[in-house]
Parts: structure tokens; C-alpha cells; sequence
């Protein structure tokens, strides 16, 4: 079942192409990473997906429902977390925390509580008084505590520290346990790697790739670390084999999936006394996009 | 290091002077501006001394006394006696602000933002940047004496007294600068530092004032009480500034001892924990509009309260006063066969009315500048209307700044009861303000309209406003026409007493408010934010 669905929306800002044609669809009961450099139109997309942008063309609903007409309706079964929480200085943590959870309907004031303990922080503080981090731990509680159905979060984890980041994904876990669904942007490819069951890069406005990871590793390379008795010659003679470099441990190749066949023959036949097997990494795909385009911020 | 507390003391005196040279350079040109910009328009305004004593016989009220300090030679009420008498209190408690700021800025604001830690972990001594910023800000004190002193003898008033008014404001700024270094060593943060030395300049006036209306000893228990009682330009008094002076000296020292013992980073004073949870009035739109606005509306409240209470105390010598002055007298229509005081008081309201349109504005713009902080997010991405937000900004702004103005008109006649052989009915002073209020809620209306459009061209409400003071105060001042003022709200509200109420025009003129809200909200909910 499709819990959100963009289709081909764009967005102008005047002459700048913040989104040109994004589509994609996340489904229930899974958490679908969003991943791309800082300007490359993530919160834009997020930001039309809360009504507070209005799209250019193109639409996206959630829940079957149109994001800029019903978005109260919408966000009644919703929780956000921003990249940057901007709260109200004068304002304890704890006050912030129950306007939120209030402003968006039900929830559960024992998991409200535990979650406080769980991220370690005072309510009692004003907002004035509190880091980046706990600002961020401000916007997850109050996400966290709701009984929401989609929780839609945009770099959640800037500022945490890797304890806390630890408590983040136990949380997203949690809600998947539960059946929710989670849009996930980050650039921080590990925890996505981590959490995520599909993946979508954005890049300068436009969805480059997307699908599962292991559909994703499995159009790229898988890195190889071999040692044989005999030289290991003829190697860089196949098709489909890259960045043959000699290091301590052996020599080290990249493979391309449709070669790999033929380069297992080639190594068997040479003697082999080390052959090591690396999936490609998040990073790797990534930086395969943006190699030689650098990243370009708006 | 230790044995060297004030080791660099100077590189940071340079240093200081350097990051807040411009900003100590403004607030003496604009305190020294404006001094001089009232003693000039006082020497214009009554250039003899009939005129004079008719303005000090307006003076001898309790409220002016509570206000602005007992007047000190009000029988032979010259420049001099009346800049000691209507400017020095005030000017005072700008040098007070304007030090206090400054300390806390760089004494618990630098320990706050983590700058105390990169400058002590130099080769610095342990009391040196104290040290430094206090000298900072004793020498700024020094300038602004300087200046007010020459600058008020170049007006003509008499040079030594002029040195000691200067020397009286800048003595309460160095008071205030030791109270502020004190506290920065007791608050745990730089707002609390702040509020505290603003706390005491407050109780400092309050004292001043109940003392000088009641009871003479009380005033010198309030250190503006000691800027008051130099008496300037009448007597001269010295030894009041000699109180500040050494009561800055010892506030210094405390402040010094403690800094000496504490940890860096650490108060004395306890700092109680906020709200755990928050109260059902914080839980909604509405409420979190209020609770935004709550302190503004406080102030607000209070200082058209006092606008009302200075504008109904002077009503009582009205008419000696307007007889004696040809500016003001053109101001009012002799042929309309009503009092000079009646006619002043319908003009006051218009005064009022727009001053009380300002906070109605701030309030309403309090939208915009949540939508720039990126903080209208929070509600939007949760089960919020636009309209329903909108609408609570337009309630708040709508409700006090009425608010605004029913309590500048309650205090106007408040104050003008006692003063007046034949005072005015209540009903009638109350009307006479209260038609304003439909013009008010038009400057919302416009607000409202600009906001909607584009958060970026809402100045434009602004200027309006200052329009329609200029043409209605100015107008009647120097008799222009009167179109000018009918593009203005405020020129098409009925002078009461004096004219007929016109129900009409104030009908056409709400209808009107609400078209603009109503067209605000619809541009408001189809535009993009920007957070």
C-alpha cells in the first residue's frame, strides 16, 4: 500500500530549478532514505510535502490526500522533525514538547516521558539555554511521543551525539516494528545504510537512482582484494575491471557485476591465498554520482 | 598568574575599544543629539519668560513630579531649569541603559558564548578583562559627560552647570556599569544579569518617584534620586554626584572580590527551573501568540498609560497656557464654541490613536518575523491552519491594540480629574478616544494585507502611519488643507467633543478593516512561506 506519493512535481524559486520532475512513492511499514548534498532540493521536496511550499507543477499526496490542499488533514497523522529546530527561546523544552504533541492531536504522555529519559534532556531549560543537539532531541521527543503514521524527518540526527544517534535509530526501528513509515533524509550514509530498505539520491533538483540498496549494489562494482601464488597478470585486460592498485594486502580491483564470472575463472587458475569480498558501500554509489560534478550548494 | 591579576590589561583595553568603539560612539552621538535637539526646540518653543512659567505652572502636578522628578526652580523656569527638570531623569536612564548592555555584553556574555575561556587561556591576568571592559566603559562615560557638557554650553546655558548635567548622567552610567559587574558575578547568564540591573533601575525610578511625590528623604535611597537631587542649573549640587561616583567605586570593588573566588562559568545567584510542563492557556495558536507577546504588551501597556497620564496632568493649565502661546492656539478654532481644553483633548486622541497603533502593528508583524525565524514550520507542519494562525495574530493585535488605546484614554481623564476646576464626564473624554479604534484596526487591516502578499513590503504599513501622524498633527499645526488628511484613517474619525458622532464613517471604516484582513488571509494562504 502507497502511504506517500510524489509525481512529477517540480518547483521554480524565480529563475532557480529547485525540483524538476522528482517522482517517487514510499510504501507502508518502510523506511525510505533520502539522500543528497546540502542544496540539492531535499528539504524543498519535504517542505512541499508539509504545504508550506506550493509546487510548480506536478503533485504529491499523502495518505491519498493532496499535501497542499489537506495538509491539515494530513498532518494529524504525521510527525516532523526538521534539520534545524527553531524554537521559541523564552520557551522551556518541556512547554515546546506538550504545544507540539497538543498542535498535532493525540498521544501517549508515558511515552512522551519515557522518550525524555531516554534522550537525556531537562525540560525544565529554556530553549535560549539549550545546544544544537538538544534542540534536535526537543523536535524527536515530541515526534517520537505522537502516535503518528508517517513521520517525515529531515537530517533528524544533526547535532546528537553517537550515543544519542544510537537512541535515534532504536526509535525508527521501533516504529517500523510497529508498521509506521519513515522518509528518512540524510547525508549521513552510514545510519541510512543502516535504517533504510529503499534509497533515493537527489541531486541539483532531480532523482538520480533509487531503489533498494542491494538493487543498487548490484549496478556497480564489488570490490575484490586478492593475493595469488602466481603474478597476477592479464587482470586489467578484462572488461569491466577498474582501479587495479597493488597495497600491502594484495592487489585491489573493482569488478563490475556482469565480470565478475570471468575474473573468478582468471584468479582461480593463478593460485589463490587471500580473495576478499566487499559489497560496495553506500558511499561508494554515492560518490560515484557525484564524482567530477562536486557538490554544489544553492 | 595568579600573582599577576591584571597582567595585559591595556592589549585588552585597545582590544575592547576596538570591537565596541562604533557602538559607544552611537549612543553618545544619539544621547547627545537628542539632549541638545530638546534644549534647542525648548529655547524655539518658549522663548519668554511668560511662556516659561506658563509651561512650569503646567508642571506643578503630581504625576509630572512622579514622572520627570520634582521641579527644581519652577518660579524662574529657565532653559536650564527646565532641561534639569524634563530631560535630565531621562537622559540619565539612557546612560544606565546603555551601560548595562555594554557590561553585561562583555563581562557574563563573553563567559556565556565561551569568549572568556579563549581570552583567559591566554597570558592574561585573572582580573584583567574586568578591569579592561570597566575602563572601556568609564572612559565612554567621560566622553558623554564631555560632550553634553560642551554641547549645552554652546546652546548658551551656563558652562559649569552644563559640565555637571553631563557629569550627572555619566555618573549614573558608571553606577549602573558597577551594578551590572556586579550581578554579571551573581546571575548565571547574560539575560539574567541584565534583568537584574534593569530590576534595579526600575525600582530605582519607582522609589524616586513615590518619594518625590510623598516623601523627600525616600528619593535618596534611589541612585536616580541622587542624579535628580544635583539640582542643575539652579543650585548645583555636587555632592549627589559624589554619591554615584563612590557608589559605582564600591559596587566595582564587590564585583571584583567575587569574580576573584568564583569558577568561571559558575553563579551565585540560584536559577529556579522552568515549567516541566506547560499550562493548557500555552496550547494553542492563540495562546502561543499571547504568550510571544505577553511582555510587549506589558510594557506597551504601561507606557501609554504614563503617554495618557503626562497628556491629562497638563489639562488643568490649559488655558492660561494656550493663552500665552500664539503655536498652539493656531491649533484649535476659536468659532467652534467649545473649550480650548475640549478641542485639545479631541486632538491628544488622535496623537494617542496612532500611538497606539504602533504596538496594534508590532503585534500583527510578530507573524512575519516568527515566518522569518523559520519558526511558523513548527505549526504548519502539524495539524495548524494557516487561517488559524493568521486569525489569533490578528485577535491579539486587534484586542491589545484597542487595548492600547482604552487605557491611554482611561489614564488621560484619570489624570486630568484632579487637576481641573471643571473636570470633563467621563463618557465624554471616553468616547472621544474610543471612536479611534475602528482607524486602528485599518492599520492592522493593512498589515494583515502586506503580510499576505509578500512578508517584504510590510514597511509600507509603516509609512503610512507616519503619513497620517504627519498630515493630522501637522496639518492642524500648520493649517494645511484638508485632503491630505482624508487619505488617512485618521483623518475620517469624528473630533469628539466638538463634532457630531458620525456612526456612518466608523462603520465604512471597519468594513473596510475587515476587507483587508479578509484579503490578507486569502493571499496568506496561497503563497509559499519562507519557514
Amino acid at each position: 500500500m502507497t502511504i506517500l506519493h510524489i509525481d512529477h512535481l517540480s518547483k521554480r524559486f524565480g529563475k532557480f530549478q529547485a525540483l524538476n520532475d522528482v517522482s517517487l512513492s514510499i510504501k507502508k511499514g518502510e523506511i525510505f532514505g533520502f539522500i543528497g548534498p546540502n542544496g540539492a532540493g531535499k528539504s524543498t521536496t519535504i517542505r512541499i510535502l508539509l504545504g508550506i511550499l506550493k509546487p510548480t507543477s506536478g503533485s504529491a499526496s499523502i495518505f491519498g490526500l493532496d499535501v497542499w490542499k489537506e495538509s491539515v488533514e494530513i498532518h494529524k497523522r504525521i510527525a516532523y522533525v526538521p534539520g534545524d529546530a527553531n524554537l521559541w527561546p523564552n520557551l522551556t523544552g518541556g512547554e515546546v514538547i506538550d504545544l507540539f504533541l497538543k498542535l498535532r492531536g493525540s498521544y501517549n504522555p508515558q511515552n512522551k516521558q519515557e522518550l525524555i529519559e531516554k534522550f537525556q534532556l531537562d525540560p525544565t531549560k529554556k530553549c535560549r539555554t539549550y545546544s544544537k543537539g538538544n534542540r534536535q532531541k526537543v523536535a524527536l521527543v515530541a515526534a517520537f511521543a505522537s502516535d503518528a503514521e508517517l513521520f517525515i524527518l529531515d537530517e533528524p540526527t544533526s547535532g546528537l551525539d553517537p550515543l544519542m544517534e544510537r537512541v535515534f535509530q532504536e526509535c525508527v526501528l521501533k516504529a517500523k516494528a510497529e508498521g509506521k513509515s519513515v522518509l528518512l533524509s540524510s547525508h549521513i550514509l552510514s545510519e541510512v545504510e543502516r535504517l533504510c530498505d529503499r534509497v533515493a539520491i537527489i541531486r541539483q533538483g532531480e532523482i538520480i537512482e533509487s531503489g533498494s540498496l542491494d538493487d543498487m549494489r548490484h549496478l556497480t562494482r564489488t570490490n575484490l582484494i586478492v593475493e595469488t601464488i602466481e603474478p597476477l597478470n592479464g587482470i586489467r585486460g578484462i572488461h569491466g575491471v577498474h582501479e587495479v592498485k597493488e597495497t600491502e594486502k594484495g592487489t585491489s580491483l573493482q569488478v563490475d557485476t556482469e565480470a565478475l564470472n570471468e575474473v573468478i575463472k582468471k584468479v582461480s587458475t593463478l593460485g589463490i591465498i587471500r580473495l576478499e569480498s566487499t559489497p560496495p558501500t553506500l558511499e561508494d554509489l554515492f560518490m560515484r554520482h557525484y564524482e567530477g560534478t562536486g557538490s554544489d550548494s544553492r | 598568574m595568579s600573582h599577576k591579576p591584571f597582567h595585559q590589561t591595556g592589549s585588552l583595553v585597545k582590544f575592547y575599544l576596538r570591537t565596541d568603539l562604533f557602538r559607544i560612539l552611537i549612543w553618545i552621538f544619539s544621547i547627545t543629539v537628542l539632549t541638545l535637539l530638546t534644549g534647542w526646540a525648548f529655547e524655539d518653543l518658549y522663548p519668554s519668560e511668560i511662556e516659561r512659567l506658563a509651561i512650569a505652572e503646567t508642571m506643578k502636578n503630581p504625576a509630572m513630579t512622579a514622572m520627570v522628578g520634582p521641579g527644581y526652580g519652577l518660579d524662574h523656569y529657565t532653559t536650564g531649569a527646565m532641561m534639569a527638570h524634563q530631560m535630565l531623569l531621562f537622559t540619565a536612564i539612557l546612560a544606565a541603559v546603555m551601560t548595562i548592555l555594554l557590561t553585561a555584553r562583555h563581562t557574563r556574555g563573553d563567559e556565556e558564548d565561551g569568549r572568556s575561556e579563549m581570552i583567559g587561556s591566554l597570558p592574561v591576568g585573572r582580573l584583567a578583562p574586568l578591569t579592561s571592559v570597566l575602563i572601556v566603559i568609564g572612559f565612554s562615560q567621560f566622553l558623554l559627560a564631555i560632550a553634553l557638557g560642551t554641547g549645552l554650553s554652546v546652546l548658551g546655558l551656563d558652562t559649569s552647570a552644563s559640565f555637571l548635567y553631563g557629569a550627572a548622567v555619566g555618573g549614573t552610567g558608571l553606577f549602573f556599569a558597577g551594578m551590572t559587574a556586579l550581578f554579571a558575578q551573581l546571575a548565571e547568564s547574560s539575560r539574567g544579569t541584565t534583568g537584574f540591573a534593569f530590576l534595579i533601575l526600575g525600582l530605582s525610578y519607582i522609589v524616586r518617584a513615590v518619594g518625590d511625590v510623598s516623601n523627600e528623604s525616600l528619593s535618596w535611597f534611589s541612585p536616580l534620586g541622587w542624579t535628580l537631587k544635583t539640582e542643575v542649573y539652579v543650585n548645583n549640587f555636587v555632592t549627589p554626584l559624589l554619591l554615584l561616583i563612590f557608589g559605582s567605586i564600591i559596587l566595582t570593588a564587590a564585583a571584583f572580590s567575587l569574580l576573584f573566588k568564583r569558577d568561571l562559568g559558575t553563579g551565585m545567584l540560584p536559577t529556579k527551573p522552568g515549567r516541566r510542563y506547560a499550562p493548557q492557556s500555552l496550547l494553542s495558536p492563540l495562546g502561543l501568540a499571547f504568550r510571544l507577546l505577553r511582555t510587549s504588551i506589558i510594557v506597551w501597556g504601561f507606557a501609554l498609560m504614563a503617554i495618557g497620564a503626562s497628556y491629562g496632568s497638563v489639562l488643568g493649565d490649559l488655558e492660561s497656557f494656550f493663552a500665552s502661546n500664539d503655536m498652539l492656539s493656531n491649533m484649535v478654532d476659536p468659532a467652534s464654541g467649545l473649550t480650548l481644553t475640549e478641542q485639545f483633548v479631541s486632538m491628544l486622541m488622535a496623537i494617542m490613536s496612532m500611538m497606539a497603533a504602533i504596538p496594534a502593528l508590532m503585534f500583527f508583524f510578530k507573524l512575519k518575523s516568527e515566518e522569518n525565524k523559520n519558526r511558523t514550520e513548527n505549526l504548519y507542519a502539524r495539524a495548524v491552519s494557516r487561517q488559524k494562525v493568521f486569525m489569533s495574530y490578528i485577535a491579539v493585535a486587534a484586542i491589545f491594540g484597542s487595548f492600547m488605546m482604552v487605557i491611554a484614554t482611561v489614564s488621560l481623564w484619570g489624570a486630568s480629574v484632579p487637576v481641573m476646576d471643571d473636570p470633563m464626564s467621563f463618557s465624554t473624554v471616553a468616547l472621544s478616544g474610543v471612536v479611534y479604534l475602528p482607524a486602528i484596526w485599518v492599520m492592522i487591516g493593512l498589515g494583515a494585507l502586506f503580510t499576505g502578499l509578500k512578508p517584504g513590503i510590510t514597511g509600507i504599513a509603516w509609512g503610512y502611519l507616519i503619513y497620517s501622524f504627519l498630515v493630522v498633527y501637522l496639518g492642524g499645526l500648520l493649517q494645511l488643507p484638508e485632503w491630505p488628511g482624508k487619505l488617512s484613517p485618521f483623518g475620517h474619525v469624528p473630533q469628539i467633543p466638538g463634532e457630531e458622532i458620525s456612526y456612518l464613517s466608523l462603520l465604512i471604516l471597519t468594513v473596510i478593516a475587515a476587507v483587508l484582513i479578509v484579503a490578507g488571509l486569502k493571499f496568506y494562504q496561497s503563497r509559499d512561506l519562507s519557514g
